[in-house]
């Protein structure tokens, strides 16, 4: 008997996994070309380029065929706005999570200081933390802190502090960084430090053999953390549905507001957009991971 | 400029323990490196050469004490301000650059113009024979070629005082035979001084101009390879330098550097030669040489002769090693054959009656400790 003979077992067992996992994206994908606008019966392809035409809620000719939905996404300001305000976010929290959390990493790495399993273990339980407490917590602080800065500070109307983009990146960061962190550490296990002594022995001070030697070392993690932190950000939903404010809307955001009032194939355009942008992410994410860097 | 390269003046450096005390890497160290030299650290694992090694490298701070490079006081000098560079016993080789950059790296940190740095990185690379592997990452090469790197990365700065700590630690042996010989001719060369770690007696021994034999931290003798095997100054330098026997005794009579112990495990008195100050009543140990002590078959007519029982004999082509009993004590004895006989008659058999002679000049009187 062949000991590599796959059992049929395992091969349906991960034919069913692929399944489930892949089919309500496929459906999805499928839907964002439908041609009905009610978007709850799959009615054909958008097959006619032309000058609009709609024939009993059938979408059945559009100046961009089968894209039909997604040039009304595109036309669509609100989706544009969410989506500037998703990307800004996003790279913000991205830019300032990865430095935050690769220095957090050295400094857990390196120095050994009173407290130092205190603060490993709390900087990685809000990985473990239902988001939706952290999401909650976070809410009751900004409006704490804004009700006493706003009185102490006796700011009226516009100058008020409220809820917005800015709580929104600030939130997205304190979530990133216990990621970032934590990916970070695991490229620093085993880093032989004696690389850093021998670039300070050989006449760099200390910034120096930071730029020279440990960043590009770790690079790798640095650069996973980041991509972690960005899909974290751009995926988010809980958090930002407690932090955000007026004109702060992001895509999860918006999405959850369209759905509650009607399910347009609009909807599944912009999700197969996004699924795309993800894929990319995760795709880049694995491939320098699994770069065998040194 | 100082005649010492390298000074250490009552240097400690003090480790807390995860105990909550303290251990003492290096206590009270006082050496004194000269110009050009080959000076070795030789000690068994944790006596501190690693600790004294980066306190000169500025790695690491004395808790008290100096260190003077070329007299200069170095204080809490960092290593980047220090005229001395080390090779690591990991090599500690940049992963993420080729070799012509891991060479090129000190002399870019110096900013010296491109056009040198080129010349000076292959000029290096040729005098560790590296020529044609500059482009190759570190993980590309062997570990006596990742040595090489290192070494030229470390040369190529010229520095006054080059430290190596452990450099061969990882090589095999032939390799190891081969490199330490390279090593010494380069330093010859190149006539940097050397300072070289290591717990490797043999090695310390073929390298090097001077020798520090530490233990515990401390310092216990400094000299020449042959005064510390033929003269070594304590009981420990004795025991860690070489093989030897050592008989325990108290000295009865002292006659220049003639001194007569009595050893009562022999019940008998033995004349020696004392490799350092002795009184008369105080109880020391003599070191006996196993190459040094001979085996005869009839008792001569001469001190120092001791009779015996032979234990076993262990036959390895250009020695016999005798083990004999003398009074309870196996003591080691290194005939060198040199005779080439196939006649049984030619060597001892266990359990034959010897006689063991050692001439004073070879029976060396030591403190104990
Ligand atoms: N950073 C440190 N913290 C605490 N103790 C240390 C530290 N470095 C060294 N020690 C202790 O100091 C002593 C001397 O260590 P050192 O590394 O100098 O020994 P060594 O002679 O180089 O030994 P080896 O031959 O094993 O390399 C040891 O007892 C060691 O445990
Ligand atoms: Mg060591």
């Amino acid at each position: 008997m062949n000991p590599h003979r796959r059992s049929p077992l395992v091969v349906v067992s991960t034919a069913l996994v692929y399944f489930f996992l892949y089919m309500p994206i496929v459906v999805l994908f499928l839907f964002a070309f439908n041609s009905s606008k009610t978007n709850i019966l799959f009615e054909g392809f958008i097959t006619q380029v032309g000058p609009t035409e709609i024939v009993s809620g059938n979408v059945i000719q559009s100046p961009c065929g089968p894209f039909h939905w997604f040039c009304e996404l595109a036309k669509n300001v609100e989706v544009r706005n969410a989506t500037r305000n998703t990307l800004t976010i996003a790279l913000i929290s991205t830019l300032t999570s990865t430095i935050i959390g690769t220095f957090a990493a050295i400094a857990l790495q390196r120095y050994k200081f009173k407290l130092r399993t205190f603060s490993e273990v709390s900087l990685y339980i809000p990985i473990v933390i239902p988001e939706i407490v952290m999401g909650i917590g976070i809410l009751v602080l900004f409006s704490q802190l804004f009700t006493l800065l706003n009185s102490a500070l006796s700011l009226i109307g516009d100058s008020q502090l409220t809820l917005g983009l800015t709580t929104v990146i600030v939130s997205h960061i304190a979530f990133s960084v216990p990621f970032v962190a934590l990916v970070v550490r695991a490229r620093l296990h085993g880093f032989d430090q004696s690389i850093e002594e021998a670039a300070m022995d050989l006449g760099a001070n200390e910034l120096v053999t930071f730029w020279r030697v440990t960043l590009p070392t770790i690079m790798p993690g640095v650069l996973s953390g980041a991509l972690l932190a960005f899909t974290l950000s751009l995926d988010d939903f809980v958090i930002t549905f407690f932090t955000t404010g007026p004109g702060a809307s992001t895509l999860p955001i918006y999405v959850y507001g369209l759905l509650r009032r009607i399910v347009t194939p609009q909807v599944n355009a912009l999700s197969a957009v996004w699924i795309l942008i993800i894929f990319v992410a995760v795709f880049l994410t694995q491939r320098l991971q699994s770069r065998q860097a040194y | 400029m100082s005649e010492f390269s390298v000074e250490l003046r009552d240097v400690v450096k003090k480790f807390p323990t995860p105990e909550g005390g303290e251990v003492f890497a290096v206590n009270h160290v006082t050496m004194q490196i000269k110009n050009g030299e080959f000076f070795s650290m030789l000690g068994p694992s944790g006596c501190g050469k690693t600790t004294s090694l980066r306190t000169i490298a500025g790695f690491e701070w004395p808790t008290s004490g100096e260190i003077y490079i070329e007299g200069e006081p170095m204080g809490h000098r960092p290593p980047y301000l220090r005229p001395v560079n080390t090779v690591f016993q990991s090599y500690a080789l940049f992963p993420h650059m080729s070799v012509a950059e891991n060479v090129a790296f000190g002399l870019e940190m110096e900013k010296t113009p491109k056009q040198e740095i080129k010349r000076r990185v292959g000029e290096a690379l040729e005098m560790v024979k590296l020529t044609g592997m500059e482009r190759r990452n570190p993980t590309q090469l062997s570990g006596g070629q990742r040595q090489r790197v290192a070494l030229a990365r470390s040369l190529v700065k010229r520095p006054k005082v080059l430290l190596l700590d452990e450099p061969l630690g990882a090589l095999d042996l032939k390799l190891r035979k081969e490199m330490q010989l390279e090593l010494k001719a380069l330093q010859q060369e190149v006539g940097i001084t050397f300072v070289y770690v290591t717990h490797d007696q043999e090695e310390a021994l073929t390298m090097s101009d001077r020798i520090a034999v530490m233990d515990g931290g401390v310092v216990l003798q400094v000299g020449k390879p042959v005064e510390i095997y033929e003269r070594p100054n304590c009981r420990f330098v004795a025991d860690f330098i070489g093989e030897t026997n050592f008989l325990d005794g108290e000295v009865r009579a002292i006659d220049g550097d003639r001194v007569t112990v009595y050893i009562p495990r022999l019940k008998d008195e033995l004349v020696g030669t004392k490799a350092s100050p002795v009184r008369i009543g105080e109880q020391v140990v003599v070191s006996l040489r196993p190459e040094k002590t001979r085996i005869i078959e009839n008792k001569a007519k001469m001190g120092n002769c001791f009779s015996g029982k032979v234990l076993n004999i262990a036959y390895i082509g250009s020695d016999t090693r005798v083990f004999v009993d003398l009074g309870g004590v196996s003591l080691k004895v290194w005939e060198q054959n040199k005779i080439s006989t196939l006649d049984p008659e030619a060597y001892y058999e266990r359990g034959e009656q010897v006689w063991v002679v050692v001439m004073p000049e070879n029976a060396l009187v030591l403190h104990l400790g």
